[in-house]
C-alpha cells in the first residue's frame, strides 16, 4: 500500500513568448514525465510544421496553438520530483486571453513568473504579477529565462533582478526566489548548469520543492446552502463547508436573516449520522423544526460577517469588452446570486501602466482594475478576503457570462 | 482531509451545482472506469437516489462484458437507463471497417448523442472526462457550453474561477459538465479501490493482456500487462511510462483527430 498523493498546483505566467510552454515541456522531459508516445507525437507534429523539436507542444495541443506558436487556453499537466507530484497550469500570455490566465491562476498555490532576460519586463509581466498579488498568491518564484540570449551574463542577471525586485515591491509582492534559467537548453531547470556557475542558488525544481501546501486554519463556520432536497418527507439541506466546521446539535445563525437554527443530523451517502463535517466537505444536514431555508442562505457560527446591500471591492475586468456605467450585472459569491449595479468607480488602475489612471470613472476597460462601490438588490453575506477568502471573493456576470472577478477588502 | 476525499467532495459540489441549474439533465455512462466512478459520485451526491436518467450511447460495437456490466448495475443501483443509438447509420452499415475513424466515432457516438439530447430536450449532460487524459481535455472547463451544432468554441471559453460556473443557456444550447475533470487516471483507480467499486472485467489481465481504456471492440487494443487485481493496476499505472489512450485507434489516425472530434461534439 502507498499513500495517495495530492498534486501541488503551480501556475506558470508571464508575457507572451517569454517561454512558459517551453519551460513546461522541459520540466516534463527532464523529470521523465513525458510518455514516449506523446514525445513521438510532438516530434511528428514539429516536423509537419517544419520546426525543430517544440517542447511547447506538450501544452499547446490545439492545431491553431501550434501553428501560431501561442497558448490560447489554460492547460494542465503533471510531473513529479522525488519529493512530490505537481500539476502545472500553463496560462496564456496574450492580453486577449486574460480570462483564461485568471481561470488558471485561481487554481494555483504557487506561481512561476517567467521573464525573458533579453526583453525584460513587459505589459503582461506587469498584469500577471498584479493578478498574482490580487488573488493572494504568496509563493512566487521569478525565472529570468533565456539567459543564454544574454550570454549567461551575471551582470545582466543582477541588473534585471534589482529592477524586478523594485517593480514587484511596488505591488507588495516579494518573490521567494529569482533564478536565471534557459528553458530551451535546460540550464538550471532540473539541474544546475556550468554556464551559470556564478549562480549559487537553487534550480527550478529545488525551488518548487520548498513551497508549502496551504494550511487549513480554524475559522468560524460558513456553510452556504447549495440546494434543498426532499427525501422521505424531510428537507435535506446540502452544501459545502467553506470555513470552520459543522457539529451535530450545534445552534447556528441563518444569514442574512440572523435566525437561530439547530443541526439535528449531518449525513453523507452510506454515513447516515455524522458528528462533524470539516472544511471543504460536501454534506447534507437536517435542521430542527421547520425553518424556511433557500439556496444562497448562509449558516454561520457567529455574527462577524458583513451583511449588507452595498460592497466596496477591487474588481478586475476580464471581459475584453469592458464595462460601462449602468450595465446590469449579477453578483455571485459562493451560492449567493443577486443582481447589482456598480454605483461608483472611485478610481481605476491599469496594471500594465502601474498607475491609477482615473478617478470617478464611468468606464472600465478589459484588463483594468477598479476600486468600486457595488449596490445590490438584496442583502448579501460576505467576509473580507483576508479573513475568509471563500466568502470574500466574487464573480460578476453580464448577460449570463462571467465578466469580472472581485476581492472584498 | 485525505486526497481522494478532497477530490470526491469537489466532484459532489459540481454535480449538485449542475442539478440545481438544470432539471433537464442526464449523465452519460460509457460503462468504463471513469464514468462508472462518476456514476458512483452521483449516487453519493443524491444519497443513493439519482434523480436524473443515465444515458448509454450504444454503437453496437461494445464488448459483451460491457453490456453485461451495464445491465447488472442498472438493476443493482436502480438506474433510469436510456440507450441511444444511431439506428439509421447502423442500418446503413456504418462501422469501424467503413471509412475513417473520425466519421465512425462522429456518427455512432456524437450524432447518436445529438439524437438523445434532442429527443429528451436535455439542457445539460454530465460526463466523466479528465484533464490528464489528453491535451485537448486539459483545456476543458467544469461547465462547458456547446452550441446547437454541438460545437465547442475552445478559443473562447468562459472564465471559470472560484467554483462559479457559467450556466445560462440559449434555446438551442446545452452544457457539458465535467465533475471529475480534476481526477487523474491513478486517482480513479485509487478511488475505485477505496470505494470497492465494481468494474468491467476487461480492465483485468487475462493471458498477459488487459485493456487500459475501453470503448468499441474493434478500435481498442489491449496492453501487455500482468495486472489482474486493482492493487496491481494501481501499481502498474504508478510506474507506467506510456499514456492511457495509447490503445485508442481514433487518437492515432491524425494528430488533430481528437481536437476535430471534440470540436464536432465528441465526448
Amino acid at each position: 500500500m502507498f499513500e495517495e498523493e495530492q498534486s501541488f498546483p503551480i501556475v506558470i505566467v508571464g508575457h507572451v513568448d517569454h517561454g512558459k510552454s517551453t519551460l513546461i515541456g522541459r520540466l516534463l522531459y527532464d523529470t521523465g514525465c513525458l510518455p514516449p508516445d506523446r514525445f513521438a507525437e510532438i516530434q511528428r507534429s514539429s516536423e509537419m510544421l517544419g520546426k525543430r523539436l517544440e517542447f511547447a507542444f506538450v501544452m499547446d495541443c490545439l492545431e491553431e496553438e501550434r501553428e501560431r506558436g501561442i497558448t490560447i487556453d489554460t492547460t494542465q499537466t503533471f510531473f513529479r520530483t522525488p519529493k512530490r507530484k505537481y500539476v502545472i497550469i500553463d496560462a496564456p500570455g496574450h492580453k486577449e486571453f486574460l480570462k483564461n490566465m485568471i481561470t488558471g491562476t485561481s487554481q494555483a498555490e504557487a506561481a512561476l513568473l517567467l521573464i525573458d532576460s533579453f526583453e525584460g519586463i513587459r505589459d503582461q509581466t506587469k498584469r500577471h504579477a498584479y493578478i498574482l498579488g490580487m488573488l493572494g498568491l504568496k509563493q512566487i518564484c521569478v525565472l529570468l529565462n533565456k539567459i543564454d540570449l544574454v550570454d549567461y551574463s551575471q551582470a545582466k542577471f543582477n541588473e534585471l533582478k534589482s529592477e524586478i525586485t523594485d517593480f514587484l515591491g511596488q505591488l507588495d509582492i516579494h518573490p521567494t526566489f529569482i533564478l536565471p534559467i534557459s528553458a530551451i537548453h535546460g540550464d538550471n531547470v532540473a539541474k544546475s548548469s556550468e554556464k551559470v556557475s556564478w549562480f549559487d542558488g537553487l534550480t527550478v525544481l529545488q525551488a518548487l520543492d520548498t513551497f508549502e501546501e496551504l494550511k487549513v486554519e480554524e475559522k468560524p463556520l460558513r456553510f452556504p446552502i447549495q440546494d434543498i432536497y426532499r427525501m422521505d418527507g424531510e428537507k435535506v439541506v446540502v452544501g459545502r463547508v467553506e470555513a470552520g466546521h459543522l457539529t451535530k446539535g450545534e445552534t447556528l445563525f441563518l444569514l442574512p436573516e440572523k435566525k437561530k437554527v439547530t443541526i439535528k443530523r449531518i449525513k453523507k451517502f452510506l454515513a447516515d449520522d455524522l458528528t462533524t463535517a470539516g472544511f471543504e466537505e460536501s454534506v447534507g444536514i437536517y435542521l430542527k423544526g421547520r425553518p424556511r431555508v433557500r439556496r444562497g442562505g448562509i449558516l454561520a457560527g457567529d455574527l462577524t460577517s458583513k451583511i449588507s446591500d452595498t460592497i466596496t471591492a477591487n474588481i478586475f475586468w476580464m471581459d475584453p469588452e469592458g464595462f460601462q456605467m449602468g450595465d446590469p450585472l449579477l453578483f455571485r459569491c459562493v451560492t449567493q446570486e443577486v443582481s447589482c449595479r456598480i454605483e461608483k468607480i472611485f478610481k481605476k488602475f491599469d496594471p500594465a501602466a502601474m498607475e491609477w489612471i482615473e478617478e470617478d470613472a464611468s468606464l472600465i476597460q478589459g484588463a483594468e482594475v477598479a476600486h468600486a462601490l457595488i449596490r445590490l438588490d438584496a442583502q448579501v453575506v460576505v467576509d473580507s478576503f483576508h479573513d475568509i477568502p471563500e466568502m470574500g471573493r466574487f464573480v460578476l456576470e453580464k448577460e449570463g457570462s462571467p465578466v469580472a472577478g472581485g476581492i472584498i477588502l | 482531509m485525505d486526497h481522494l476525499t478532497s477530490l470526491e467532495n469537489k466532484s459532489i459540489y459540481v454535480i449538485r451545482e449542475a442539478y440545481n441549474r438544470f432539471k433537464n439533465i442526464a449523465m452519460l455512462w460509457s460503462v468504463g472506469k471513469d464514468s462508472t466512478t462518476l456514476l458512483w459520485l452521483c449516487r453519493k451526491a443524491f444519497f443513493g437516489q439519482i434523480p436524473f436518467p443515465i444515458i448509454h450511447i450504444d454503437t453496437s460495437y461494445k464488448f459483451p462484458e460491457m453490456y453485461q456490466f451495464r445491465d447488472e448495475r442498472v438493476k443493482e443501483w436502480n438506474l433510469k437507463l436510456l440507450v441511444g443509438k444511431n439506428e439509421e447509420k447502423l442500418e446503413g452499415g456504418m462501422g469501424p471497417g467503413q471509412g475513417s475513424k473520425l466519421d465512425c466515432c462522429n456518427e455512432l457516438k456524437t450524432n447518436a448523442l445529438k439524437k438523445v439530447i434532442k429527443k429528451y430536450g436535455l439542457k445539460a449532460i454530465l460526463l466523466g472526462i479528465r484533464r490528464d487524459e489528453h491535451g485537448i481535455r486539459a483545456k476543458e472547463r467544469y461547465f462547458s457550453p456547446r452550441d446547437s451544432q454541438f460545437k465547442w468554441d475552445y478559443e473562447n471559453q468562459p472564465a471559470e474561477l472560484w467554483d462559479q460556473y457559467q450556466s445560462v443557456v440559449e434555446e438551442e444550447e446545452h452544457f457539458r459538465i465535467h465533475p471529475i475533470l480534476h481526477f487523474t487516471e491513478l486517482d480513479v483507480w485509487s478511488y475505485v479501490r477505496r470505494e470497492g467499486l465494481p468494474i468491467v472485467s476487461l480492465y483485468f489481465s487475462r493471458n498477459g493482456k488487459r485493456f487500459r481504456s475501453i470503448g468499441c471492440l474493434p478500435c481498442c487494443s489491449p496492453i501487455d500487462s500482468q495486472a489482474s487485481t486493482i492493487d496491481e493496476i494501481v501499481e502498474e499505472i504508478r510506474t507506467s511510462k506510456t499514456s492511457e489512450r495509447s490503445g485508442r485507434a481514433q487518437d492515432k489516425e491524425n494528430i488533430y483527430t481528437m481536437q476535430k472530434l471534440r470540436a464536432l461534439g465528441y465526448m
